[in-house]
């Protein structure tokens, strides 16, 4: 590997010995941390984690400072805080190895963020299908409650919090914050209106609420350890610490890799960190963010200006891989899952099986991305299987366009920019499949 | 537009024209008020707002400000710079805000429209020609007005279940449901009965009862009311008329006192169903299911439809006759009916001065427990109609125990009873024997069988008039259907009776002429015309009877202790 891990967040996580006991966490100066925020003044940890510029590590990337400083603290209502573990996003891995190998650290992060937000009580949503993260993440908190660290009177400073863990639903839409909110109610996970029921003012229960990423949360603990301008100068300018990239698909070693934003390329990730693609094979496009983020085709040029006015050139490989890099390029660094096709692709496949995947997960409340995503899903699989019309590739794109920005909740986009993104980027190869053979449909499985 | 201006109302510009609403009113009223519709499907005035079907979708802007000096920005031509969202927003959740403008017919909001639309249609049946809804349904409409016009789909359209049964009155089409959920919230929110609910996700969702449930409340068919398709439909009405065929007259619900205003939908002398009218006073759109199936009676068999006397049918004037004898010729007691309009219980009243000043007069109270909702403890839509035209004094009272006591005393020889079925109000066969009993109802009942004489009189959907709520109220229902042939309606059989007994010409029975005197004759009915009554109802001032103990409770806009006086 040319290029070493700068982790911080995985900092023991793999480590031969290391266990997710809260002896081996306090052995390697867990806790620490939450000592030192419950002798701070929470405003002051909310000034840190806002000087900071920490970024929310979910998909959005918006800064968790500001996001607390929306609270509604003037309403008298309790204020909870809800850690969003239910890590569904396609390609993207990287919460399930916190909760598995490292679950004190998730909860000395939530702690110190519910002293400083003073939440009344917190919970940690956890995808369903993480049965066993659920139950280390249980067990973690009966330890730390026995030394102090949640619960009642934590460490002598008469803040008291409790942590619930909470299974999810079995649904992605369970990982958007209001639909999670409902579904923590006991409801069916539909997303709510925003405006008006913003999380921070008219959240769980509808008091005010912030709904944070795991991996937010872990670095929260991190800004208060070394201090919010100390953490503003790892990374890079508005992209500060470090984040979990999680490389999958056609490279030679997948995984997960953590690395200070911005300090390497996206063509570094692939070929220097995960040995390239397979040998024979050459690289045709990658999804940098997770399925919902566009598609990036291996000989795109890139070219515009970043925030700072700077202009940019760059080929796929040269992309920084930051927040801002990404989205000037027309992705997103979204939650991070990095998806890597080589030359075996056929991309109205690989689209076929994604919109499958947003078919399927589609909450149903709102027209444009309930209908549009399963009609989208039954013209690509008719496409891949040996039905393909000439119009099919215009089509698909004018239904994107009639999704995108027009739903309740961002699953909207999320269900659209594939479509829109490949069937812009790949036009030829979705217009041939029209002249293909069609005589012979295949059978197509779709995840 | 408004011109006043009110210092709690605020500026919006829709489509350029400033509007001036109360702040935080959405923008699909706010449009509605001068006029501008925003389509919608999900969106309902009386529901709490979900904002899923994105029908209405604008484009939404407001001034900007300059950032650093707070100033309004201007644009080259001096007017405040409106910086317009990039991305349209729902008008039904979009609340008033100062300055707010919005677009409603601008290239990107017919996109989204048309959007919408094709969305709604690609996995809807579209076989209008065999569905229940064709003709009321907004699907169709808006099809019409903001659809594409053709079909881009050529995939298999979903299959859901097609008749489903909810409840004794409704039944569920699911490919046609557009997924809108008012009728989950209808039931959650106002029939305080949660059975609704989607399961399954995406479009594949699908309404269903939850496990164990059905749709059985008394307020299920308000349901269909508001399911903007056909796929919620009544069992009673489903498939037995095209909407477009049916005459609408507005009624009265007299189910109770709280005067429930309603639509009655009849074609050629038959009434197809009734639904409930928008009253934001009263009953805002809803009515109960009892209500709705009132109509029932008029075509019903012991319906009574010819004047007789001693059992035989008899020509009216005859009837007249024998009444005018029956009541001259010994003491009268009069039994008048809470069911009855105030036009006909102050000409029961003319009718009773002309027959002396002793008369004793009834009326029969109807006191059930009420449902909190839209159906009230007092179960006679018009006792205080009775207590304004001064036909009564007092509340009625259930039974007729004191008329019981005159007639066992030997103190009356005839009984007018004008809608009312002296049996079912407490007196006694026995007690009939002993006097001679003079009947108008509109049912055969045991009063009519040990009656002299029968008045056939006509149900609230053969007469027009007016009744008094439990809100003093004063509110007008119209004839929906003709009554049966040769039978005069109850107001015009009064005016003859009267005219026979004082020799003077009949008053002519139109609800508007009796008003002429009524409005002169009543201090709390000054300056009433009855054709200017409007269509949601006036308050009258009704303290002259505070201090009545009303039985009404708390009904949906209806606080006992606020009951008189107070608009
Ligand atoms: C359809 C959809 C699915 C989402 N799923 C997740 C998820 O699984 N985990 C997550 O942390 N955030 C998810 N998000 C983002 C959350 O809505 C929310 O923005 C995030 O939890 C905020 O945390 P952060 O600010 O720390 O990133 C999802 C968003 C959408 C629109
Ligand atoms: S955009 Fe999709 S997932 Fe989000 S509320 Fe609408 S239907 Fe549900
Ligand atoms: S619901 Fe409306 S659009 Fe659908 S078939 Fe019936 S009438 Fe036609
Ligand atoms: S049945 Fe009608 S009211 Fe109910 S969700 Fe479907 S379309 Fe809406
Ligand atoms: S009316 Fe349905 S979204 Fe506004």
């Amino acid at each position: 590997m040319a290029i070493s891990e700068q982790r911080v967040i995985l900092k023991h996580v793999d480590e031969p010995g290391y266990d997710p006991g809260i002896e081996c966490y306090v052995r390697h100066g867990g806790y620490e941390t939450l000592r030192k925020a419950v002798g701070m003044q929470p405003e002051e940890i909310c000034r840190g984690v806002e000087v900071s510029e920490v970024r929310g590590r979910g998909g959005a990337g918006f800064p968790a400072g500001m996001k607390w400083k929306f609270l509604d603290r003037k309403s008298g209502k309790p204020i909870y805080l809800i850690c969003n573990a239910d890590e569904s996003e396609p390609g993207t891995f990287k919460d399930r190895q916190i909760m598995h190998k490292d679950p004190h650290q998730l909860i000395e992060g939530m702690m110190v963020s519910a002293f400083a937000i003073q939440a009344a009580l917190a919970f940690i949503y956890i995808r369903e299908e993480m049965p066993q993260a659920a139950r280390i993440l249980e067990a973690a908190i009966d330890e730390a409650r026995a030394r102090g660290f949640v619960g009642e009177d934590i460490l002598g400073s008469g803040y008291s919090c409790e942590i619930v863990v909470h299974r999810g639903a079995a649904a992605y839409i369970c990982g958007e914050e209001t639909g999670l909110i409902e579904s923590l109610e006991g409801k069916r996970a539909y997303p709510r209106i925003k405006p008006p029921y913003f999380p921070a003012a008219l959240g769980l229960y509808q008091c005010p609420t912030i709904v944070n990423n795991v991996e937010t949360l872990c670095h929260v603990k991190h800004v208060v350890a070394i201090g919010g301008e100390a953490f503003a100068r790892t990374g890079s300018p508005g992209n500060t610490g470090t984040r979990i990239w999680c490389v999958s698909g056609h490279v030679q070693r997948p995984g997960y890799y953590e690395f200070e934003c911005g300090a390497l390329t996206l063509g570094e990730m692939i070929h220097d960190v995960c040995g390239g693609v397979h040998p024979g094979r050459s690289l045709k496009a990658v999804i940098p963010g997770g399925s919902s983020a566009k598609i990036l085709r291996a000989d795109e040029r890139f070219t515009g200006k970043l925030k700072d006015g700077t202009e940019f050139d760059w080929g796929l490989n040269d992309i920084p891989l930051d927040f801002d890099s990404l989205m000037a390029c027309g992705s997103m660094s979204g939650s991070g899952g990095i998806i890597v096709m080589d030359d075996r692709v056929d991309m109205v496949e690989a689209l076929a099986n994604i919109n499958a995947f947003y078919s399927h997960e589609s909450c149903g409340q709102c027209t444009p991305c309930r209908e549009g995503s399963l009609w989208m899903k039954k013209i690509t699989k008719r496409m891949a299987e040996g039905g393909a019309r000439t119009e099919d590739t215009d089509l698909l794109l004018s239904i994107g366009d009639q999704i995108a920005g027009r739903t309740i909740c961002a699953f909207g986009e999320a269900c659209a920019w594939p479509t829109q993104s490949f069937v812009s980027k790949f036009r030829d190869e979705f217009l041939a499949k029209a002249s293909e053979d069609s005589g012979k449909r295949k059978g197509l499985r779709l995840v | 537009m408004n011109s006043e201006k009110h210092d709690n109302l605020i500026s919006v510009h829709i489509d350029g024209e400033e509007v001036r609403v109360p702040p935080g009113t959405n923008m699909i009223e706010a449009a509605r008020s001068i006029g501008t519709e925003i389509p919608h499907y999900c969106y309902h005035p009386k529901l709490s707002v979900v904002g899923n079907c994105r029908m209405c979708l604008v484009e939404m802007g407001m001034p900007g400000r300059d950032r650093e000096t707070g100033e309004p920005m201007l644009d080259e031509k001096g007017q405040p710079k409106i910086l317009w969202m990039p991305k349209p927003a729902v008008a039904c959740a979009t609340g008033a805000a100062p300055g707010m403008h919005i677009r409603t017919d601008s290239a990107l909001v017919r996109s989204c429209r048309e959007g919408v639309m094709e969305f709604l249609l690609v996995n809807h049946p579209l076989d209008c020609p065999i569905c229940d809804q064709a003709g009321e349904c907004h699907l169709q409409e808006f099809a019409t007005d903001y659809g594409r016009g053709y079909s881009r789909f050529v995939e298999e359209k979903n299959v859901k279940p097609k008749r489903t049964r909810l409840g004794p009155r409704v039944m569920l089409d699911d490919e046609r449901c557009i997924l809108c959920s008012r009728c989950i919230r209808f039931c959650k929110e106002i029939a305080d009965d949660d059975v609704l609910g989607f399961i399954d996700r995406g479009s594949y969702s699908t309404l269903t009862c939850f496990p164990g449930k059905e749709l059985a409340n008394n307020y299920s068919l308000n349901t269909v009311d508001i399911c903007p398709v056909g796929a919620l439909t009544s069992t009673d009405f489903r498939f037995r008329m095209r909407p477009w065929f049916l005459k609408q007259s507005p009624s009265i619900c007299i189910e109770s006192s709280v005067g429930v205003n309603t639509v009655v939908w009849s074609r050629e002398g038959t009434i197809y169903r009734i639904t409930p009218r928008r009253n934001d006073a009263v009953n805002d759109t809803w009515m109960s299911d009892s209500g709705r199936t009132l109509y029932k009676g008029v075509d019903s068999g012991d319906r009574m439809n010819v004047y007789t006397l001693e059992g035989r049918p008899a020509d009216a004037g005859a009837v007249l006759e024998e009444c005018v004898a029956l009541l001259r010729g010994g003491s009268v007691a009069v039994v008048g009916s809470g069911r009855s309009s105030v036009e006909e219980q102050w000409m029961l009243k003319r009718t009773v001065e002309a027959l002396g000043d002793e008369i004793p007069v009834y009326l029969v109270g109807r006191t059930e427990p009420g449902d909190g909702l839209l159906i009230s403890n007092d179960r006679n839509p018009n006792v205080r109609g009775a207590l304004l035209t001064g036909l009564m004094d007092t509340l009625p009272a259930a039974t007729l125990d004191d008329l019981g006591a005159r007639i066992e005393a030997g103190e009356i020889d005839t009984i007018l009873s004008f809608g009312e079925d002296l049996c079912a109000a407490g007196l006694a066969r026995g007690q009939l024997k002993k006097v001679r009993v003079i009947y108008a109802g509109t049912h055969h009942n045991d009063c009519s069988q040990r009656s002299r004489v029968e008045i056939p009189l006509l149900t609230v959907f053969e007469r027009s008039g007016s009744f008094v709520n439990q809100q003093f109220r004063l509110q007008r229902f119209s004839r929906a259907i003709p009554g049966p042939e040769g039978v005069y309606s109850d107001l015009a059989f009064l005016a003859l009776l009267h005219a026979r007994l004082t020799g003077l010409r009949p008053m002519r029975p139109e609800p508007a002429e009796i008003w002429k005197h009524l409005s002169r004759e009543i201090a709390a009915l000054r300056g009433i015309e009855y054709d200017r009554i409007s269509d949601t109802g006036v308050v009258i001032d009704g303290s002259k009877f505070a201090h009545l103990p009303f039985c009404e409770g708390k009904s949906l806009h209806y606080e006992p202790t606020a009951a008189t006086a107070v608009s």
